[in-house]
């Protein structure tokens, strides 16, 4: 990330295009670039104060499979608050769906025979979390979209009722041993190795490169104007350099000595002296990464995105226009209930355990995470890279302090102040730019 | 100004209209026709009815009573969508457009042009875009801006833009220079013009009294949700057509 000033910074003077300023060439987003100067300022302070801890691989790498679940469900949130809808069910929405999950591997599938380690376990637990989650999600938006109820009242009233289904579905109880190929999308459980995460950095950085490529070539073709070559170097090669940048950290990070020695046990085999192996990307944090792209091409290139944008901005434009705006309510509470169930498994999966208590106050997580990452709560504006930036922020300082050792009522009251804090920084702004 | 045919099937005619919001009968068993190539005026008070009217055409309203017959045959509008399939377009007072979208996109809000794949196809929404407005409003360079950022003359000819490109045959105009200046409104009263030796027939809902004796061929006057009388506005002056919208007086040719 560090390398976006100094490329840009060296070509400043050059006369090549004098009256464009250096920010209108490159094109990019304030926000983007306040938010991320936000989060490199938070990451530099803790580092410092944590004597260099916190800019560490290991917690590079335990952060990152931290924010995974709130971030899935704040890209879902974004669509909920772009339609000028709140949707305060999804901790309890993650927990039913996480309970359902782990009754199906303790308890109902062993009943019908499939034991825990069963290849068609993980599959059938985790599909059912996912089911349970998207049908909850539709009937909240039904409930919002056809019956007019406020979703507001709707999801307060599910904040209430899911959390709590799900306890009687448990009895209370916390549920565990889970299914070991389910406890893989936990996180540190699960890694693609070092040489798998160099082969996914590789076509995450092909990805981007021709993402700017066919960009440039569409406008092209339509004889638009284009950014100078230069700047689209210089934002494909800042893309390049944190992608690649991200996985080297996250291989750098060594699995311990005592879980090398069970993972080679476990296959009957002795650890060569000397020998040690990077974790690599985490299978959660590849999940998160595929959520991310999808929504962002069915928020930027599909009828689906230009309908919640355009539904936000104007629900009588929209509704004039002849989109179904009840239709596209359900929609968008589905997709909402699917990342929930989604969450559900990669947080049941990391806690290996399911607790009646999981997902707690991830409601607020979440609307914070979208929130800071500049979702309008009048709806109309937003972004999914900024909801996952929210959340990575959010984490960042929470976890960053319990390094430092900040106290814990302190943590709530800081991670508060900078919620209001950050809402009126990007009010601010709009005024001066204009944007509303 | 030219005459109009009204020999042939009326290209809309709306029989009985009538809608009842909460016990009030916004508009009482109204009926009206328009013919290939007329411009028919709506004229009343606010609160007339007019735009009530309109919008059981657009699709905005399901009306409580009447039909609707499109070039003879009987039309089932039940919503926005019904209504653009029979090629009625409909300009919105409030121009009914998303703001914090830019213009291609409202342009096609709705039927966005898509890519092979399924895609929303941009560019190409963004061409046709700048080809139309070339057209239309030469001036226009806002393309990458949302709407909320452009002036008021920008803005409806955006809501203008979006009405003409789909190839309208009947269109509806709901005050359209409401909020234009001199120079805008002579620019949509000129658009009208082209638009009516198109072939088009056009509703306007219009307050001054000028511009419906320069552009109307005929004007049908609404009172209390009721029909006053329909006058051919070559027939009748100005003052006739204001006795009918405040006093209700109908003039001698009226019908």
């Amino acid at each position: 990330m560090s390398d976006t000033p100094r490329t840009s910074g060296g070509t400043t003077g050059q006369a090549g295009a004098p009256q464009r300023s250096l920010m209108q060439s490159l094109e990019l987003d304030m926000r983007l670039l306040g938010m991320i100067g936000a989060f490199v300022l938070i990451a530099l302070v803790f580092n410092f104060f944590t004597g260099g801890n916190f800019l560490s691989p290991r917690n590079i790498f335990n952060l990152t499979i931290q924010t995974v679940s709130v971030a899935i469900m704040a890209t879902g949130m974004v669509f909920v608050i772009v339609t000028r809808n709140i949707d305060l069910s999804v901790g309890a929405v993650l927990a039913i769906s996480s309970a359902m999950m782990a009754m199906m591997q303790a308890r109902w599938m062993p009943g019908w025979g499939v034991e825990l380690g069963s290849p068609v376990m993980a599959p059938v637990a985790m599909l059912t979390g996912l089911i349970i989650g998207t049908l909850i999600g539709a009937f909240n938006g039904y409930l919002i979209g056809y019956q007019k109820i406020p979703a507001f009242i709707v999801t307060l009233g599910g904040f209430l009722v899911w959390r709590y289904a799900g306890w009687y579905l448990t009895s209370g109880q916390t549920i565990a041993p889970l299914d070991g190929t389910f406890i893989l999308f936990g996180g540190a459980e699960g890694t693609l190795g070092e040489t798998l995460s160099w082969v996914v950095g590789g076509l995450a950085a092909l990805a981007a490169i021709y993402g700017v490529w066919s960009a440039r070539q569409n406008r092209l073709r339509h004889a638009f104007p284009v950014k100078p070559l230069w700047a689209e170097f210089a934002l494909g090669g800042a893309a390049v350099a944190t992608i690649l940048g991200f996985i080297a950290t996250l291989n750098a990070y060594d699995i311990p000595k005592g879980k090398l020695r069970r993972m080679f046990e476990a296959r009957g085999e002795v650890v060569p002296d000397g020998f040690s192996q990077g974790h690599g990307l985490p299978i959660s944090v590849l999940i998160l990464i595929v959520v991310a792209i999808s929504m962002t091409v069915v928020a930027q290139k599909t009828r689906l995105g230009k309908y919640i944008f355009a539904t936000g901005g104007n629900p009588d434009a929209a509704e004039l226009s002849g989109i179904n705006t009840r239709l596209l309510t359900v929609k968008v509470f589905a997709i909402m209930g699917f990342l929930c169930g989604l969450s559900a498994i990669i947080a049941q999966a990391r806690l290996q355990s399911h607790a009646n208590d999981i997902g707690t106050l991830d409601e607020l997580r979440v609307i914070a995470a979208a929130v800071i990452g500049g979702t309008a709560l009048s709806g109309g504006a937003g972004t999914i890279y900024g909801a996952i930036l929210g959340a990575l922020i959010m984490q960042s300082l929470t976890s960053g302090m319990g390094m430092v050792g900040v106290d814990s009522p302190l943590q709530n009251i800081v991670v508060g102040s900078v919620l209001v804090f950050a809402v009126w920084i990007d009010i601010q702004y709009r005024k001066r730019t204009g944007v509303k | 100004m030219m005459t109009v045919d009204r020999t042939g099937t009326p290209l809309v005619e709306m029989r009985d209209m009538s809608i009842a919001f909460g016990g009030i009968r916004a508009v009482d068993n109204v009926s009206i026709d328009l013919f290939a190539g007329e411009v028919v005026g709506l004229l009343g008070h606010n609160g007339a009815g007019k735009s009530t009217l309109i919008k059981m055409l657009s699709g905005a309203y399901a009306p409580s009573h009447g039909e609707i017959f499109i070039e003879g045959q009987k039309a089932e509008i039940h919503n926005p969508r019904d209504a653009r399939h029979y090629n009625i377009e409909t300009i919105y007072q409030t121009l009914a457009l998303a703001d914090n979208l830019d213009a291609a996109s409202n342009l096609f809000l709705g039927r966005e042009l898509v890519t092979p794949l399924g895609f929303v196809d941009e560019a190409a929404m963004e061409a046709e875009t700048r080809k139309i407005m070339g057209r239309l409003n030469p001036n226009f360079q806002k393309f990458k801006d949302p709407v909320s950022a452009l002036s008021g003359g920008q803005r409806q000819s955006v809501a203008i833009a979006r009405a003409v490109y789909f190839n309208a045959k009947i269109l509806i105009m709901d005050e359209p220079t409401a909020a234009l200046g001199p120079q805008e409104t002579e620019m949509v009263a000129e658009l009208v013009q082209e638009l009516k030796n198109q072939g088009l027939g056009i509703f306007l809902i219009e307050h001054d009294i000028h511009n419906v004796m320069k552009l109307c061929d005929r004007a049908m006057v609404m009172k209390n949700g009721a029909r006053v009388g329909t006058v051919d506005v070559d027939k009748v002056t100005d003052d006739d057509i204001l006795g009918m919208i405040i006093m209700g007086k109908k003039p001698p040719s009226a019908y």
